[in-house]
């Protein structure tokens, strides 16, 4: 294992009043590695991924990305670091092109036209490049939306959703761009409510429910903590569907027994 | 703060911002529509009426009151587009690169600035055309053009506060109703004598009275007194506050 991992979190929490967002938070991601923060509705995927790109502050507990704190060094993150939002952060009225050139240009790139033109043909947008993003459909804004996010070659990258609203072709497009990334080295904190996202794209998996990290493991991991099944005629290997929903109604009954 | 990195930060996105008003120039036109309605409306229907006790053509008289009009709708955009920025992501995405924090707020102010003063040339040419005239120098329009940047920057610092705080694009924009009202209550269309005593000492100690007055004396080529000070500690004084409430508000929402 790598001794520096590129993301470091420990007792992390946040609220907002009465309202416990996260309340303490553990994860630790390799570096190079993808890792898929799974987790229901409101169960603080967005808050996290906002303390560790510097969005937020937390209201305790430590998060070093990169090597760097993010309270305390939040430019050096900042430089570490892209953000993929949950809705793609993408200028409608300037095109493709344009966006590009401006995220290079903010980023001090030498030569901004030239990376904007290289990203346009991996991510198959060459054509669409000269077209105001208004006009892009849902996988294309999101594919320019990842392109944005990869200039500067980040070392770490945050996709908060990066499927959520698209149909399953752009999915699709979206899992190719994420497994291109990896190859690269670059390690990716992606969050998500589906769990086949998790399943397809993902190196290890937390199980984020209650604003606590309450499973954490390779696929492999998860499917061997979950309890043997009684009938075993079932052939079938459980689901990490079926593994997620046991998992976090043992946590609710426990939550519950200890009040 | 590196200075460097903050101009050449606020460049790129001023860039960027002006861009959206090359693409969308019915901002522009907007925002000097309105004022110029309202200026034939004054000039051709009530002017006759009035008797501003003055020797200069109406449409001279109520000129500078046009110009803070057509200033106090434009900067609804700024609100408008700061809005768009917050809800759309694109400031979660500059606030999680390693650029000059202040210089995504600078970016929308420079960019209502020219905007704005695009707005202005507009309406004074409709104004020339209508018989507006001046005996006024290079260092008189100088003087003008001083006051009415000062007067812009105010007001848009002022508009960012809605743009960031507000909950829907409606209440960002609604703001500036109250601003182009202001007007209406000041020296700006009827001189203040003609109004009932609170309305009138209303009007008389409102920051538009003293920019009107010294906007008109200045083109009259008239001697300014005291209301030039008054006008430009409105401006300055305004302007501070609203850079601090905006830049607080914006601390607020992005720390």
């Amino acid at each position: 294992m790598n001794p520096t991992p590129a993301i470091q979190v420990a007792g992390l929490t946040k609220s907002y009043g009465d309202v416990h967002v996260l309340r303490g938070v553990d994860l630790s991601v390799e570096k190079g590695s993808i890792f898929a923060l799974l987790g229901s509705n409101g169960a603080g995927k967005t808050t996290t991924v906002k303390i560790l790109t510097t969005l937020l502050t937390a209201d305790d507990g430590s998060a070093r990305v990169n090597g760097f704190d993010v309270r305390t060094q939040p430019h050096d993150v900042r430089s570490s670091i892209s953000l993929t939002g949950q809705f793609a952060a993408v200028d409608e009225i300037l095109t493709g092109r344009e966006n590009l050139v401006l995220v290079a240009r903010l980023l001090r790139q030498p030569n901004p036209g030239a990376i904007a033109d290289e990203l346009l043909e991996r991510f198959s947008l060459t054509e669409a490049g000269g077209r105001r993003v208004a006009t892009y459909s849902g996988g294309m804004r999101r594919r320019i939306d990842i392109a944005m996010s990869l200039i500067g070659s980040p070392s770490v990258i945050f996709l908060d959703e990066p499927t959520t609203g698209l149909d399953p072709e752009a999915r699709i497009e979206v899992w190719q761009a994420v497994r291109d990334l990896a190859a690269g080295g670059t390690t990716v904190l992606l969050t998500t409510q589906y769990l086949e996202e998790a399943e397809q794209l993902a190196d290890r998996i937390g199980i984020l429910h209650e604003g606590r990290v309450i499973a954490e493991g390779t696929l492999a991991d998860l499917k061997a903590m979950f309890p043997p099944a009684k009938q075993e005629y079932v052939e079938k290997q459980p689901s990490l569907e079926e593994i997620f929903l046991a998992i976090t109604k043992t946590s609710a009954v426990t939550v519950k027994e200890s009040r | 703060m590196n200075t460097a990195r903050f101009f050449g930060d606020t460049a790129v996105l001023t860039g960027r911002s002006l861009r959206h008003i090359g693409r969308s120039p019915d901002t522009i036109i907007t925002t000097a529509i309105t004022p110029v309605a309202m200026m034939l409306l004054f000039v051709y229907v009530f002017g006759g009426a009035i008797d501003t006790g003055s020797h200069e053509s109406y449409v001279s008289y109520q000129l500078p009151g046009i110009l803070l009009i057509t200033i106090a709708s434009g900067v609804a955009y700024t609100a408008y587009r700061l809005f768009q920025d917050k809800n759309g992501g694109m400031f979660d995405r500059f606030q999680s690169m390693p650029i000059a924090r202040s210089a995504v707020l600078w970016g929308h102010v420079l960019t209502s600035l020219v905007a704005n003063m695009i707005s202005l040339v507009v309406v004074v040419l409709v104004a020339l055309l209508m018989g507006f005239r001046t005996g006024a120098g290079v260092l008189d329009w100088l003087a003008v053009t001083g006051i009415i940047v000062l007067f812009t920057l105010a007001l848009t610092w002022l508009a960012v506060i809605p743009g960031l705080t507000a909950g829907t694009v409606e209440g960002a924009s609604a703001f500036s109703y109250p601003l182009i009202f202001l007007p209406f209550l000041s020296s700006a269309f009827v001189p203040t004598e003609t109004m009932p005593g609170p309305v009138r000492a209303f009007a008389e100690h409102q920051p538009v009275t003293s920019i009107v007055d010294s906007i008109r004396a200045i083109f009259a080529g008239q001697e300014l007194g005291n209301e030039l000070w008054v006008a430009l500690a409105w401006c300055i004084g305004l302007l501070v506050v609203a850079y601090v409430l905006a830049t607080g508000a914006y601390r607020r929402k992005f720390a």
